[in-house]
């Protein structure tokens, strides 16, 4: 009881620090570095619930920029095609912006989710290399069916949606997914995920409906790709289905892969690195307000051009040294790294 | 003439997809892993056609064009796979798959951006080595001297392939590591020697498929393999994965459906945007109803 308060007061606290920081931040630093930010809250949204699906679940997806995308043009969609009845409502502008963001990105959320159940009940009876290829087949297909919608768009992609998603919002929704997809694999619950990861034989023996649980994974992680991706076409205002090819998904693979399959934090650790990482190489200047030796700067630029080519390397040697991850599948915890004998959970 | 002359454009355009399904399915058979870099290999095929050919044309090398510019990539492409598969696959044989399937992607996505850090990220004109020739001038159909090239090409490369799995003691080992490569190796097969060989034959093939693209679609560049590899392993699930026929078959198939979804109009809209989805509808179709592909699985043949 005293932890479920504690927790409580915690999770309270960093909303309402996410909330005090809001405005300081899009006030206080430059928009490039913002703009950095908030993509990088919308990648680890993105990352942790993949990591539901392919680390704790064991259900490998490269799909995920499918539901993406599917959010980002339900919510955008939402806003721009239902936005201007709102208006006529008569509410106050700071209530109105944030009810309608909430509104359009759950629906977007809600259509991801629903494409989630769809895309899941048939293709997780699937296995392994199987599920992967098919899932990286609905994420084409869904790409491609929206590049021929001509009322959102098609190819050129679809402009005017307000941009009303701030820090608070990103964060907040980081924070939600964080909690969720942790709360959730450590339940008895959530274990029968991990049980179907490790064994789905053995899963099923012990009375745990295997495709059920799949499916639920599959759909709470669809949901919050969804919800990232209404956030993202809020924050841009303009979104184009080359946004979410298969290279988002693979992108999204190498986070979660790099951070450590299976763990949270790894998940957040490998978003936060590779969000950071290829924008330091491009722009140092921006990060460090120091002047910087121009040999430096002209290294770094060189070496950005290739960090496609690095990324890929990364991974490759990764896979060879430590498949397992950054993290492996345990969660960073403070009482470890400081030498103390954590606690299990 | 108009139907035949899209059967014959989907052939054309198959014939490559089932050179390169070929060596997704001969990759399954012995691994169980699908080889996401075998598209890329594809595209290093028609990259070093381009500049063997170019290099050639250039100095006017006393070399016949299209036969130097084949074996040039077919033996630059053979090297790549074995190569990739020492340096990338065997250190991970005993990992679980998803580890292997990850590193295929890492794979893929270090010859994808090597391939624009090296030959630059802009689409290449490929040069004309086969001249576009009517051979049936008489006729409406056009079936170009490129196309035969293609067809022809195939079947000597299929005819080649098939001798090899089926009548000598090479393929005998293939099959029997497909088989089992535990029990294999028990028999004195060298499972090691077996896998290299099989990345070689099926990279070989890709490359020739890189040089039939080069010929008859002469834009390339970097990023050409993503689609069409992703659409080729599409082939040889429909024809069912592992299964040698099956993956030519597959090929076909999805080349033609394409081809005739391009050619459809409905209500005076193409539907030749829908194009590149037809093989994952296919895929996900196959999948779902029969996983074992159109030769299921009571005749199945792995290599």
């Amino acid at each position: 009881m005293k932890s479920f308060l504690v927790q409580t007061a915690l999770f309270l606290g960093v909303s309402l620090l996410f909330l005090l920081l809001s405005p300081v931040l899009k006030e206080g630093i430059n928009p490039y570095l913002f703009q950095i930010l908030m993509v990088m809250g919308i990648n680890i949204t993105l990352a942790i619930s993949l990591t539901l699906i392919n680390g704790i679940t064991g259900q490998f997806s490269i799909g995920h920029a499918g539901f993406m995308a599917l959010g980002a043009y339900g919510a955008g969609g939402f806003s721009v095609f239902l936005g201007p009845k709102l208006a006529a409502l008569g509410l106050p502008p700071l209530v109105s912006q944030n009810l309608w963001l909430v509104v359009s990105i759950l629906f977007g959320g809600g259509l991801a989710a629903l494409a989630g159940l769809i895309i899941g009940m048939p293709t997780l009876r699937l296995r392994g290399d199987y599920l992967a290829i098919a899932t990286l087949g609905f994420g084409e297909i869904i790409r491609v069916v929206i590049t021929n919608l001509d009322f959102v768009g098609g190819a050129r992609g679809l402009i005017g949606i307000p941009t009303t998603t701030n820090f608070f919002w990103v964060y907040f929704v980081c924070l939600l997914c964080g909690i969720l997809v942790y709360r959730l694999s450590h339940t008895p619950r959530g274990l029968a995920l991990s049980a179907v990861r490790e064994d789905e034989i053995a899963a099923t023996s012990i009375g745990i409906n295997t495709t059920r649980y799949k499916v639920a994974a599959f759909i709470t992680g669809a949901f919050f790709a969804g919800v990232a991706g209404g956030l993202f076409a809020h924050f841009f205002g303009y979104i184009n289905p080359q946004s979410f090819t298969f290279v988002k998904s693979f992108e999204l693979v190498v986070m979660i892969v790099l951070g450590g399959l299976g763990s949270i934090t790894g998940a957040v650790v490998g978003a936060v690195l590779l969000t950071l990482l290829p924008e330091f190489l491009r722009a140092p200047q921006a990060f460090i307000p120091l002047p910087l030796p121009e040999f430096l700067t002209g290294f770094l630029g060189q070496v950005s051009q290739y960090r496609l080519l690095i990324y890929s390397l990364l991974l490759i040697v990764l896979m060879l040294t430590r498949p397992q991850g950054i993290f492996g599948r345990r969660e960073f915890s403070l009482a470890r790294f400081l030498g103390r004998k954590g606690t299990e959970p | 003439m108009e139907f035949l002359q899209q059967i014959l454009n989907g052939l054309s355009i198959g014939s490559i997809y089932a050179l390169i399904a070929l060596g997704y399915t001969m990759v399954y058979g012995v691994l169980r892993l699908i080889n996401f870099a075998h598209g890329d290999v594809y595209m290093i095929g028609a990259m070093t056609g381009f500049y063997t050919a170019t290099a050639i044309m250039k100095y006017q090398l006393p070399l016949p064009v299209f036969l130097t510019t084949l074996l040039a990539a077919l033996v630059v492409c053979g090297l790549l796979g074995a190569l990739i598969e020492r340096v990338a696959y065997r250190p991970l044989r005993n990992h679980p798959k998803i580890t292997l399937l990850i590193t295929a992607i890492g794979v893929s996505l270090f010859l994808e951006y090597g391939g624009q850090a090296l030959f630059g990220p802009d689409p290449k004109n490929f040069p004309q080595i086969v001249p576009d020739r009517d051979m049936i001038p008489a006729s409406s159909l056009s079936l170009t001297l490129i196309d035969t090239t293609i067809f022809a090409l195939t079947l000597v490369l299929l005819g080649i392939l098939f001798w090899i799995v089926h009548h000598t003691s090479l393929g005998r080992a293939m099959r029997a590591v497909s088989e089992n490569p535990r029990n294999a190796a028990l028999m004195g097969v060298n499972v090691n020697r077996i896998i290299s060989l099989t990345f070689v034959m099926g990279s070989v093939l890709a490359g020739a498929a890189g040089v039939m693209v080069g010929i008859s679609r002469p834009k390339i560049e970097p990023l050409m393999g993503i689609l069409p590899g992703i659409k080729a392993f599409a082939a040889a699930v429909l024809g069912g994965i592992g299964n040698l026929p099956g993956a030519v078959v597959g090929g076909l198939i999805i080349g033609l459906l394409e081809t005739f979804i391009s050619a459809v109009n409905i209500g005076g809209k193409s539907l030749s945007s829908y194009r590149d989805a037809v093989a994952f509808a296919i895929l996900i179709l196959i999948l779902l109803v029969k996983p074992t592909g159109l030769f299921g699985k009571s005749t199945i043949e792995k290599v």
